[in-house]
This record gives structure tokens, sequence and C-alpha cells, in this order.
């Protein structure tokens, strides 16, 4: 089971709302390399792992997504909050309002709603690893896309580069559970006789 | 800001810090498991996090459900998503 910290695995305090920021950013909410897609993909993909390392770090890389689409929601709510609906057509989001309003709905930047179809759950433990692995380097360029498009905010720029740095800090996790992984299946086995 | 609310931030801060040394920790252990340096970090900052939680929530609030609460607390503050939470 899962249990609620009420905080912020990092702190989120946009100053001033700009609903542009939150049209891009909500990308990393319910969009194709996303953090709802990176959790889902890593809780999913544990049950099919061999060893103790991939089981673990699967389902505590997962754990942490779920911190990291909280911030990103955190994001899009304070950069839309108390905005006014002048403000939030001349930002483009006056189809999202239509259909959302004040809430957060997992979609992509371009507004197409989340796909299970943007993840992999394969059963292999090197496919899935290494899914992850390209999984990671995708939300770390998205990361890097968003920063680009915010520079003008500090307190959004912040948020986005902690989410990046921790993307690389996965990348390598995974990296480690592949290779042990590639170890246990490289091992020479052996057959027992039963007497 | 009052000065009771600075205190309240700070020692938020000093939960979160543990709390994220903690996380990445166990990122590391679980692929390092046998490395005694991290573990006895994992320990220390394990402990101290455990001791600042219990000291906050006494304070300021719970931090989860499962504190023992004589007023329903939880509801009250902001939360960690909205302007001036956590």
């Amino acid at each position: 089971m899962w249990t609620y910290d009420r905080h912020l695995q990092y702190p989120v305090n946009i100053k001033t709302p700009n609903p542009a920021l939150a049209k891009v950013i909500i990308s990393q909410y319910g969009g194709p390399d996303g953090e709802l897609a990176a959790s889902l993909r890593y809780l999913s993909q544990r049950f099919g792992m061999p060893d103790k390392k991939s089981k673990a770090i699967l389902n505590d890389i997962g754990t942490e997504e779920l911190a990291h689409l909280e911030m990103v929601g955190a994001l899009v709510h304070q950069l839309t909050d108390g905005v006014s609906i002048e403000e939030l057509k001349k930002a483009g989001l006056d189809a999202y309002y239509t259909d959302h309003g004040v809430g957060v709905y997992p979609q992509s930047a371009a507004g197409s709603p989340f796909s299970a179809a943007v993840l992999a759950v394969k059963g292999d433990p090197i496919a899935d690893l290494t899914e992850d692995l390209a999984a990671e380097q995708k939300a770390r360029a998205t990361y890097e896309k968003l920063i680009n498009l915010c520079k003008d905010d500090p307190d959004v720029i912040d948020v986005l580069r902690y989410l990046r740095e921790r993307e690389i800090v996965h990348f390598q996790r995974f990296g480690e559970a592949l290779n042990g992984v590639q170890d246990k299946l490289a091992q020479k086995r052996f057959y027992m006789d039963r007497k | 800001m009052n000065v009771e609310n600075n205190k309240q931030k700070m020692l938020m801060e000093q939960i979160r810090s543990l709390a994220f040394a903690v996380n990445d920790l166990a990122l590391y252990l679980d692929t390092h498991p046998c490395d005694t340096k991290a573990l006895r970090c994992q320990q220390d900052y394990a402990q101290q996090l455990h001791d600042l939680k219990q000291l906050y929530q006494k304070e300021y609030g719970p931090l989860t459900i499962y504190f023992p609460q004589n007023s329903w607390q939880w509801i009250e503050s902001p939360w960690p998503w909205e302007k001036g939470g956590a």
C-alpha cells in the first residue's frame, strides 16, 4: 500500500501565475514522457522482475514518480490559480477550460488525453529495464525543452531543474539494475539431482 | 510572516531535506545493498527524520493520518499543492 506524506518532495511556490507555462508543463503530468506514465510503467513492470535489486528499484522509483506527479500538478495548479477567463483565453487555454475548468487533467501539451499506449510492460526484464533507461532520457529531454520555454520564470525553472536531475539519477539506478539482471542471466546454471 | 510561522517553515525544510536524503539513499542501496558507508548514512538520516517528524507533528499538526490526533487537524492547513502549503 501507499501512505500520503503531507508535504511535496521539493517545494513549489509560484509567485506569479502564468497560464501559458501551465499549458506546456501539463505534458509532464499526463503526456507521453510524463510522471503518470513513468509511475505506471515502473509499478506495473515490477511484478515481472527476477531479482531483488530490480524489484526494489522499480518499486521505489515508481513511488518517487508519484511524488513528481504531485509536484507537476502543483505547478499547473499554481500557474493557473486565480487567473481570469480573459488571461486563460489569451494563453490558449479556452479549450482546456471548457472541458476541465480549474482541474488538472492528465494530457499532453498538445491536448491528447493520457494513454497507457505510451508505456510498455513486456514481462521481460531486459526489454523492460531498457525501456526504462530510454524513458528517463526522454523525460530528461522534455524537462530541458520546458526549461527553454520557461526562461523568464525562476520559480518554475527551479522546480523543473530539480525534476530533470532526478531523471538522471533514475537512469543511473536503472542501468545498475540492468547490469545485475544481465549478470544473473550470464551465470552458469547448475541443475540439482532430486534424490 | 511571524516568528512561529518561520520556525514551522524551517523545520519543514529540514524534514524535506532529510526525507530527500533517505529516499535517494534508498535508491542507491537498492542497487548497492552492501555499501556500509551508505547504510550508516541511512541509519543516521532516517533516525533524524523520524525525530524531527515527531517534533513537527506535535507542534504543527499531522504529516500522515497515522499520527494520533485529538481533533481532526488533518483537513485544516493548506495542502502541499496549494499556495502556502508544505
